[in-house]
Parts: structure tokens; C-alpha cells; sequence
């Protein structure tokens, strides 16, 4: 009988998303399932540097290496998603999918299901493959990688694919390293629907619904409400959205029954235009998806229409994002309170300026004034030098990069030193020093990149 | 009545953005609230205005986008970000705030559409 609806849901947005709130998700998902709809639940959680800082922890740990987060996120939903046959499919392998292949199997078992089918998505990882000055030589925009030899981590993003082979071969848990966000929303759906993988237009269509799901929340009341002007409601309980599939790739977006937040016109265009450069050309491993025709239609409370996706041959070559070590991070803050405090304030940057340019002559060293400016504020300080606005409550926060730890110390010291050699009033010294992690985007030949799928033994 | 005498209001009363980061490029993704503010945007908010509001900040090409469809702009802003998310020494590498920074641009409104906005906004 051909399928004549897909419902996926997302579980994840990014690494640090919320435990617990895929639930709500795999729960409606259990509904469909049960009346015999295909049933999906993707979790994305791979940021660019996500993945260099697992490499990183597999260099420490041969077991490690996949997302910290594996276990916090999906156990809530396991045991519901493998009774009910709602796959999972995830990025949460990053740079070690068989280690979190593995440690799902004995998550399973516990469990008592001691034959989950679990494939494991590789060949994104060019480290073997690409010297430095290979990925140097591909390299997209700038010459970050020129001479550099202390690269972290080279991936390339992976289509979707893999993913469908998995799925056609009976995986029930498809965990895959880098791949491109959408592919985890058009594996599944091409799979289920047969498409054929030059079908340019359900390609698109399919990305595009991978797209609206891929950052969680953002699509159904998350990284939206302005109070007054635009409102979502009960976001302490905001629902994950879900998306109800046809097999032209047409979809409605919606959310759990009962949920917090809201699926609307205004949430579902912000999130197709989110992170998008020509809205004629978004570049996928998979296709190139055309947004400018997509029609929205409100269909009730918490559901919109998608539909009039178009699609183009996909591209030649793919993405690969490459991580570098990058010297250290180092941020300071002190507050100033009261009368006169912006003018103190304003004070201790000084300070600060004229101290670290006789410790360290030409140091980088950003000064901003929290709640005067500094989201809005330039790194060279003249959004602040022109601001008029004067708080009874601020603080200020000062930043420096340095290839050595030690230098970038230098910055803490005199920042906590201003306690007692600073302006009246200073208070509440935070400090903090973190080693920082770099990229660069390649672009590089498909048949560099060696995607495959196994089935764990 | 000359276009200079015709009341202002900030776009955030007539629009509403989302901001997005790739690399050291922002984009922000402008819609309006209702249709027939569409034209208003489209002549008032051009990418030589958006450059200048964000000038400070050393932007390179400001491009312009436009979707009718969903009375919306997706404005791409290269060299927006003091070098991106890894490079910036700011709070707010990504520029995720940045869409609200667009939402204090002034734009002049008919009498007509400002009587709408009174009438249906708090």
C-alpha cells in the first residue's frame, strides 16, 4: 500500500538542547505510528566546533567522542521510539559514531531490546584522507589554513544518502558524524516515499521541511517571542515541532497536542529565512533548493502548509568544515552601581587600556559597557565611545585572544586588580580562560569524501 | 503632504526579524506584520540604509533580498561579524542580536497605515 503521509519530529535543535523535550514529540509520534504512519524522530546536535571538541575528547578517551549529550537526550524517548517503531536519527555520532552506536545498543538492552538494529553513517572524516596543505588548497574564503598544522578536525558534510540506506537495510537508530542538517529530515522521507535521488523538486521540497526542523524550536515559538508585539505561549513547556509529510514533499508543521509556544505564519518564515544566503540557491549535499516559490498557509491552530519548494541539480562539490586550535580565550567582568556609575565605568576601561599597553604592546583587548552597549557595540570601541546613554547598574566586560595562555592571563590579573586599584565601587569580579577552537569551509570533490553505512554487527 | 512630514515609527512596530550567521556573514531575515507594509519597506529600507546603521562594524556588500510571498527580506550583510563566531572578541559573536538592531530603523507611514497601527497594536 503506498504511503500517503510521513510524520518526523525533531527532538534536538543543538548540542545543549533540553533533556526531556522530545518526549512530548515521540509521544504524538506513537499516535501516528500506532494508526500505521511512518513514524521519524530526528535529533541534531552538531554545531560547527562541536565536532573538533569531540575529536578532541576522543583523543583523550578512545571511547568518546560522540555527543556528551547522547544519553541525557535520547534515553527520555528510547524505550517509547523502539515499542512503537518511530526510527531516530541523529548526528550525534560527531567524531565517533561507532563509540555512540555502541553505547545506544547497550542503552537499548537495558531496556530488554536486545536486537535493535543500529546503523552507523561514516566517511565524513577527511583527517585520513587530506594533508593540511590539500584542505589549505580548497579552501573557500580567506587562507585561515595556509602553513597550519595543528588542525583538530576535517569533515565533510554528507548527504542524505547514507541515511536512507540505513533505513531501507531496517535500522531502527541511524547515528551518523557530520552531515548536512537537512539530510537528517530528507534521508528518512526520500526513503519512506521512494524518491529518486535526481528528483530535484521532492529533494528540495524534503529539504526544506528538514530545514524548518532542524533547529528544534525555532520553527514552533522559540527564538521568537517579543512580549507585546509578537507572543508565544507557555514557553516553559514549548513544544518540538513535527512535521506531517505528503509524498510530493508538502508538509504541515505542527506541534503537540496540549504543548507551549505556537506554530504560525510569522514562526515558520522567520525559520525558512533563518541562516539563508540567496533564497534562489541554498546548498545542500543534496540538492539546491529554490525558497523564493514557497507558499504558507495557515490551517488551523498551530499548523501551517508548506508547499512550492523547487529544486536544482545539487552541487558538484561538497562542504567541509576543517577546526584548528586557535590560543586562548579571555573574558573579565566588574560592576559598577549606584550615582555616577557609567562614568566609573568608563574609568576603568581606561585604565585597563593604558595598563595592558605597556604590558603587552598591541594585545587585541575589547571593552564593553553591558547595559550602555556591547551587544550591539563594535570590537574598536566607537559605538560606546558615542553612546549617551547612563546606567545606574552596569557592568563591564573586557576580552583579549592570545596564542599564549600566559599573555592572555595578563588580561584577568589587571581586570580582578581593579578591585583595589580601579575606580570606587568596583564589584563582583568574574574571570574566566578557555583554550579556543577555529574554522575554515572548504570546498572539495565529491569522490574525496567516501560516505557508507553498516549495520552494527 | 511631502513624504518629510509623514510620522515616523520604528520598524519593529511594523515588522518583525530573525538573525543567522555563516561564518563572518549575517543575514537577517526582515517580515512584515501585514502585506501593505511590503512597499513601505522595500523603498525605505534599502541595503545603502541597512550599510549605514551598520557602518560601525565595517560591513562589506550589504545584498537585499526580497520574497513577496511571505511580505518578507532576507538582507545578507558580509563582514558583519569582527571575523565570526571564532574570531569575534564580543558578547555576541553570532550577531543573533543584530535583528533587533535593524528594528530601530525609522520609516515613514502613511496617515492611513498609522491609524491601522494604532488601532491594532498595543
Amino acid at each position: 500500500m503506498p504511503i500517503n503521509t510521513v510524520h518526523i519530529g525533531a527532538g534536538a535543535g543543538f548540542a545543549g538542547d533540553r533533556p526531556g523535550a522530545a518526549l512530548a514529540v515521540a509521544e504524538a509520534l506513537a499516535v501516528a505510528a500506532q494508526q500505521g504512519t511512518p513514524a521519524f524522530l530526528i535529533f541534531e546536535m552538531l554545531a560547527e566546533r562541536t565536532l573538533a571538541l569531540a575529536q578532541l575528547e576522543r583523543r583523550r578517551d578512545p571511547d568518546a567522542g560522540y555527543s556528551a549529550n547522547l544519553a541525557a537526550l535520547v534515553q527520555p524517548v528510547l524505550k517509547l521510539c523502539l515499542q512503537h517503531n518511530i526510527r531516530i536519527i541523529g548526528n550525534f555520532g560527531a567524531a565517533h559514531p561507532q563509540a555512540a552506536a555502541r553505547r545506544l545498543r547497550a542503552m537499548a538492552q537495558e531496556l530488554g531490546f536486545k536486537d535493535a538494529k543500529i546503523a552507523v553513517v561514516s566517511g565524513d572524516d577527511l583527517s585520513a584522507r587530506l594533508t593540511p596543505a590539500d584542505l589549505a588548497a580548497r579552501e573557500t574564503d580567506g587562507a585561515l589554513l595556509k602553513d597550519r598544522k595543528d588542525i583538530v578536525a576535517a569533515n565533510a558534510y554528507l548527504g542524505a544518502q547514507p541515511i536512507a540506506e540505513a533505513l531501507a537495510a531496517g535500522a531502527q537508530i541511524v547515528v551518523t558524524g557530520r552531515v548536512a542538517d537537512p539530510s537528517l529530515v530528507l534521508g528518512p522521507l526520500a526513503h519512506a516515499f521512494g524518491w529518486d535521488w535526481s528528483d530535484w523538486d521532492r529533494l528540495a521540497a524534503g529539504t526544506l521541511v528538514g530545514h524548518l526542523l532542524e533547529c528544534g524550536p525555532q520553527v514552533s515559538g522559540g527564538y521568537f517571542a517579543d512580549p507585546g508585539c509578537k507572543d508565544a505561549p507557555d514557553l516553559d513547556r514549548l513544544g518540538y515541532p513535527i512535521a506531517e509529510v505528503r509524498p510530493d514533499g508538502s508538509a504541515v508543521i505542527t506541534k503537540p497536542e496540549g504543548s507551549g509556544g505556537v506554530v504560525d505564519l510569522r514562526t515558520v518564515k522567520e525559520q525558512i529565512l533563518y541562516e539563508i544566503h540567496d533564497p534562489a540557491a541554498y546548498l545542500t549535499p543534496d540538492v539546491v533548493l529554490d525558497l523564493t516559490g514557497v507558499e504558507l498557509a495557515q490551517q488551523g491552530p498551530d499548523r501551517v502548509a508548506v508547499s512550492g519548494a523547487r529544486g536544482h541539480a545539487r552541487p558538484d562539490t561538497l562542504k567541509a568544515t576543517v577546526c584548528f586550535e586557535s590560543g586562548w580565550f579571555a573574558e573579565a567582568e566588574i560592576s559598577y552601581a549606584g550615582p555616577n556609575a557609567t562614568a566609573r565605568a568608563r574609568l576603568a576601561i581606561d585604565i585597563i587600556r593604558k595598563r595592558m599597553a605597556v604590558l603587552q604592546p598591541g594585545l587585541s583587548l575589547r571593552a564593553d559597557i553591558i547595559g550602555v552597549v556591547s551587544s550591539f557595540g563594535d570590537s574598536a570601541g566607537s559605538d560606546l565611545a558615542a553612546a549617551v546613554t547612563e546606567s545606574e547598574d552596569v557592568r563591564v566586560r573586557f576580552a583579549t585572544r592570545h596564542a599564549e595562555a600566559e599573555v592572555a592571563k595578563l588580561l584577568l590579573a589587571e581586570v580582578e586588580a581593579l578591585y583595589v586599584a580601579g575606580p570606587a565601587g568596583g564589584a563582583g569580579v568574574r574571570r574566566h580562560l578557555v583554550p579556543q577552537l577555529a574554522s575554515a569551509s572548504c570546498l572539495i570533490e565529491r569522490d574525496l569524501a567516501a560516505p557508507r553505512m553498516e549495520l552494527l554487527p | 503632504m511631502s513624504d518629510a512630514l509623514l510620522p515616523t515609527v520604528s520598524l519593529h512596530r511594523i515588522a518583525h526579524a530573525r538573525s543567522g550567521d555563516k561564518g563572518n556573514r549575517l543575514n537577517i531575515a526582515l517580515i512584515c506584520y501585514r502585506p501593505e507594509f511590503f512597499d513601505i519597506v522595500a523603498e525605505q529600507v534599502t541595503p545603502e540604509r541597512v550599510a549605514a546603521l551598520f557602518a560601525s562594524r565595517h560591513v562589506g556588500r550589504v545584498q537585499r533580498y526580497e520574497l513577496p510571498r511571505l511580505w518578507a527580506f532576507n538582507f545578507v550583510l558580509d563582514r558583519a561579524l569582527d571575523g565570526g563566531v571564532n574570531a569575534s572578541l564580543g558578547l555576541d559573536g553570532h550577531g543573533k542580536s543584530l535583528s533587533f538592531k535593524l528594528l530601530t530603523l525609522p520609516v515613514r507611514l502613511p496617515a492611513s497605515l498609522l491609524q491601522s497601527l494604532i488601532t491594532d497594536q498595543p
